[in-house]
């Protein structure tokens, strides 16, 4: 694509404590009983100016609830203490990443207070530090260079909007998040999917990052030769990166060609002037059920001219089309469902003679495109404001804004790009040094990345490539490792780890609450042949629904209590006996059918090779003298 | 401010100016920063151009200045119009910044103190009130004297004296209520409100309690309430604020915004949209306010406590014409401190009690030490909370030190700081 430039923002949460508490870093469901209200006043700059429609929003009373769960926040995130000094473990985890991504740790770390009055942070900024500079990844098209990677407060989770008030819980304000904002330097859409795997696999093989929905973002840049900076919000699956960014492009192509043939047909900035024409009485018995419903709540119909746009807007099949651009706009500024336009009428139960009269009644020429919104008065003329605010910016092309993606890899209008933040020292914290005793011990722990784990665990564990890379890749990469040491087979770690638990999670089992303590005492029970190998997915069904009680606990009340070698040897003699007539009819070949006896008792007590064991050998010896005594 | 090593590598180079550090083949350009007292002098700290601060270890480092520091902003506000209806208050600054800029360049906090720069900052208060401000003295709270006391106390009453209505006293939170109930004291026929106010949150950042405080001061400023009084948020919520008699408040968190607590009464009032004053208070009336400005600084502020020696109350009566006991419990000392207390008794040293729980009544006739502590002629403070007790007796000694008139003041509610009945729900 030429001229493609993409670039990630990536936001990472940590698995420490919270940055400037004690407090865990974990987010509750239940709603707290403590509640707080709150107001953020915007603050003056240095030359006393305050943001004025900031200011309108505080007199006009909007308010911020925050719910206070206290076993997961405390007075800091309440904004009711200083910060406590920064946690050093989220200090180290983030100086880790910044090492494996090759970039320069600063020497001393000094957090900022960038402003922020959505009430996401109880104090009005959010606490943040450039730890580290000039880092790259690697591609198969060679670098792209992240010029800073930054530490900084998770903000308050936004639970509801309540008219003027804002309801935020406190759980999440206050984790560490690791921002690694990277160059435009990624040209092609499967280039930046790389990118965004690699940084992603790099920041799992720390094992200090949280895992699991929500604790990663990532905001796409993306723009063409001729377009504008946009950033995509809210990508959850890195598989539809690629066509996020091929469907981004295609739109900011489109926007260009719109503007190009909007300049070709003479449409300035002037020509679209807010003139909104009421409309109603042409759809006093329209068939639109839409519009007929919004009349007979007492709205209206109101419309608006856009000269030259005939055709520019797009048909309801078009993809991408200036329409959708229109409808966002509207929606979100005035909060109305939908518009019609022209390019796509007649449709929707409007028809060719009402749509005729309102051309009529606009005076439109041949050329001329008009936009239709059923509402009550007030909100319909908003949104017809709002239209013609985006047609304007049709004109020049491609508008800088945020955007958020949608399951189908489309985006949708969010808000304007937010201009550059303010940004004074937060004085209530001392400056951190980074000293090189301390990047000294950093890059002498620094964790395998997943590549030379992969290999290293081919050649050292014997796992197929399939297995190694699913045990790298788990979240239990470290428990496989400590369990093998202490003796359990690495096959066996393996498949339970992965293939077993994901089955089991595909069932609906609850494996993830099952505590890395309980796999220690399952392998050691199956050490002890306490437990046979067989029997592990039942117990790991059971411990799913209650982690609590132990590996020995679930046991017993399984029946799964393994067999001693005494226990089965005097099963399989009583097998044996009680079939003395065939086993002497059959000599050695009863083996297979006694194995299918047995087994009905033993399996998943005993493993079957150890019964086949002491079949054979008390067979053996029965065969030759009988059993003695 | 930059010392050591990184003074030396800076060279010529100002906070302010635009610079590069030059480092083992890197280089970092930006704006030097101020360095903070908690950092060493081994570093510089500049602002990079994406807005961050970082520091730059000055071993083997080179700076070059690039640029001087640009002139600092600086801007005139018109001179605020207020209706002529509003009633006239004055709002005299002490020290802490009930409004300020910052300066997103160095970092560095402005305070604000005109009336154009307050109303630019809070509008509402033109709501309430016109405004007047002064400036007496920028300092911090825990650096407040007597003779600070006296300055303002004089003031408040040249003010309530001439055109306004009621009087705000921007204060620092930590001393605050010592200063308030020095005013209360101190301030004679007082005919109109004096409000204390602060903030526990700095008003540079956006959740600053400082502009929800000054708003609610100024209402009461404008009530019928006359007397002197501590307004502070009420809860940690920015809904209401409390109005505490200055003789019954303390300061009772570090941190919090709702710090301030009315201790063995209840609040005067509460401000919300409007002041609502409840119990019995005195009312706004008319004639002239006088500042009895007079105080024998010599007295102490005894804390009693397990292990505590006699030879520190002995240096005491030494030195001082008043000693405020912080007894414990009901108001009782270990006996090692008695024959020191008998001796300042001898030596016309006025000893009064009160007691460490903060709540409740010291009552010395309860049990023996008591007993003997009332017969060596201690005063019981009643339920007066010991930094009351302290002020008041230097006010006290400062109009006489005849032992029979000192104890007839110390007993004898002058500004509210006894009160005649213990309160079941003034203990929460």
């Amino acid at each position: 694509m030429e001229g493609l430039r993409v670039g990630f923002e990536i936001h990472q949460q940590l698995a420490t404590r919270k940055l400037f508490c004690n407090c865990e870093s974990e987010l509750r469901e239940e709603e707290p009983e403590l509640k707080i209200l709150r107001r953020l006043r915007p603050t003056q700059s240095e030359l006393g100016e305050i943001d004025r429609a900031a200011l309108e929003e505080y007199l006009k009373g909007r308010c911020y609830e925050y719910e206070v769960p206290g076993d997961v926040s405390c007075l800091v995130e309440m904004d009711e203490e200083p910060p406590h000094n920064v946690n050093i473990d989220a200090v180290k985890a983030a100086l880790e990443v910044a090492l494996l991504l090759n970039a320069q740790p600063v020497d001393e770390i000094h957090f900022m207070r960038k402003i922020v009055i959505d009430g996401s942070n109880t104090s009005g900024f959010q606490r943040t530090a450039v730890i580290a500079m000039d880092g790259y990844v690697k591609t198969a098209k060679g670098k792209v260079r992240i010029p800073t990677i930054c530490l900084e407060e998770e903000a308050a989770r936004k639970i509801r909007e309540e008219g003027s008030k804002t309801v935020y819980r406190l759980d999440r304000l206050g984790i560490p998040l690791i921002e690694i904002s990277t160059s435009p330097d990624i040209t092609s859409p499967e280039e930046a999917r790389e990118v965004a795997l690699k940084i992603g696999e790099i920041l799992r093989a720390t094992g200090k990052v949280k895992r699991g929905i929500g604790t990663i973002r990532q905001d796409i840049n993306v723009s063409i030769a001729g377009g504008a900076r946009v950033e995509i919000k809210g990508v959850q699956d890195l598989n539809l990166i690629p066509k996020i960014i091929e469907k981004e492009a295609e739109r900011q192509r489109k926007l260009i060609e719109i503007a190009q043939e909007l300049k070709r047909r003479g449409v300035e900035e002037v020509h679209l002037e807010f003139s909104p024409v009421d409309v109603s009485e042409i759809f006093a018995s329209t068939e639109s059920k839409l519009v007929a419903k919004v009349m007979k709540r007492g709205g209206v119909v109101l419309a608006v001219k856009l000269p030259g746009f005939r055709g520019l807007i797009g048909g309801a099949k078009e993809e991408p089309r200036l329409g959708s651009e229109l409808a966002q706009y509207a929606r979100i500024k005035a909060g109305v469902g939908g518009i019609f336009h022209s390019d796509e009428l007649p449709s929707y139960g409007i028809s060719a003679s009402e749509v005729e009269a309102v051309a009529d009644k606009l005076s439109l020429s041949e050329i001329d495109a008009f936009v239709l919104v059923a509402e009550e008065r007030e909100k319909a003329l908003k949104a017809l404001q709002a239209v013609l605010e985006r047609a304007k910016l049709a004109l020049k092309g491609v508008p800088e804004e945020t955007r958020v993606a949608q399951s189908d890899a489309t985006t949708r209008y969010m808000r304007p790009l937010p201009g550059a933040a303010r940004m004074y020292p937060e004085t209530d914290l001392a400056p951190f040094v980074v000293d090189e005793k301390l990047i000294a011990e950093l890059r002498a722990s620094l964790p395998e990345l997943y590549e030379e784990k992969i290999a290293r665990f081919l050649k050292q564990y014997n796992l197929s490539q399939e297995l190694a890379t699913q045990v790298v890749k788990s979240e239990r990469a470290q428990l496989f490792e400590e369990l093998v040491a202490s003796g359990a087979s690495p096959k066996l770690v393996a498949t339970t780890l992965v293939s077993t638990l994901r089955e089991l999670r595909r069932e609906g089992y609850a494996v993830e609450n099952i505590k890395d303590e309980r796999f220690r005492e399952m392998f050691a029970l199956v050490a002890e042949q306490k437990l046979a190998k067989e029997a592990i997915p039942e117990v790991i069904k059971a411990l799913s629904r209650t982690p609590e009680r132990s590996c020995e606990e679930i046991l017993a009340e399984l029946g799964l209590k393994g067999f001693s070698e005494a226990d089965v040897r005097g099963l399989v003699r009583r097998v044996i006996k009680e079939r003395a007539e065939f086993v002497r009819e059959r000599g050695e070949g009863a083996v297979k059918p006694l194995m299918g006896v047995l087994m009905k008792e033993l399996r998943g007590r005993v493993e079957g090779r150890v019964v086949m064991k002491i079949l054979e050998e008390e067979l053996r010896g029965y065969l030759k003298d009988g059993f003695q005594g | 401010m930059y010392r050591g090593e990184a003074a030396k590598v800076l060279g010529e180079a100002r906070v302010g100016d635009r610079i590069r550090v030059l480092k083992g083949g890197r280089s970092y350009e930006g704006i030097l920063m101020p360095r903070s007292e908690l950092g060493d002098d081994r570093h510089v700290v500049i602002k990079l151009d994406n807005g961050y601060n970082i520091g730059v270890e000055v071993s083997n480092a080179r700076v070059e200045r690039l640029a001087p520091a640009e002139e600092p902003y600086s801007r005139a506000f018109p001179e605020p119009e207020f209706s002529p209806e509003k009633p006239e208050i004055t709002i005299l600054g002490t020290g802490g910044t009930i409004a300020s800029k910052i300066d997103y360049k160095t970092g560095a906090v402005h305070p604000s103190f005109t009336a154009a720069e307050i109303i630019n900052a809070v509008p509402e208060l033109a709501d309430v009130a016109r405004v007047k401000t002064k400036l007496l003295f920028n300092i911090l709270s825990e650096n407040m004297t007597p003779e600070h006391w006296k300055k303002i106390a004089s003031e408040v009453a040249k003010e309530l004296n001439g055109d306004a209505y009621g009087v705000v006293v921007a204060h620092g939170t930590d001393t605050m209520s010592f200063t308030a109930s020095a005013l209360a004291f101190m301030l004679k026929n007082l005919t109109k409100p004096v409000i204390f106010v602060g903030s526990q949150r700095s008003s540079d950042r956006p959740s600053s309690d400082a502009a929800l405080n000054l708003i609610a001061a100024a209402k009461v400023a404008c009530s019928e309430l006359a007397e002197v009084v501590v307004v502070m948020h009420a809860q940690s919520s920015d809904t209401t604020c409390a109005i505490h008699r200055a003789t019954k408040v303390r300061k009772m968190h570090s941190s919090r915004r709702d710090a301030f607590k009315s201790i063995n009464a209840l609040p005067l009032g509460e401000v919300g949209e409007d002041v609502r004053l409840f119990g019995s208070y005195r009312r706004r009336s008319e004639g002239e306010v006088y500042a009895d400005t007079r105080l024998e600084e010599r007295v102490a502020l005894f804390k009693v406590y397990p292990g505590v020696s006699e030879e520190l109350l002995e240096y005491c009566v030494d030195r001082y014409k008043g000693i405020v006991l912080e007894g414990t419990g009901l108001g009782h000392v270990p006996e090692n401190l008695l024959p020191a207390i008998e001796r300042a008794r001898e030596e016309g040293v006025a000893v009064v009690m009160t007691t460490t729980t903060l709540y409740g009544r010291v009552d010395m006739k309860v049990y023996s030490t008591g007993r003997r502590l009332l017969n060596l002629g201690v005063i019981p403070g009643e339920d007066m909370l010991p930094e009351v007790a302290y002020v008041k007796l230097m006010h006290v000694l400062g109009i006489t030190q005849n032992y029979e008139e000192v104890r007839g003041l110390m007993l004898r509610s002058l500004a509210g700081e006894i009160t005649e009945r213990s309160l079941a729900d003034a203990f929460y």
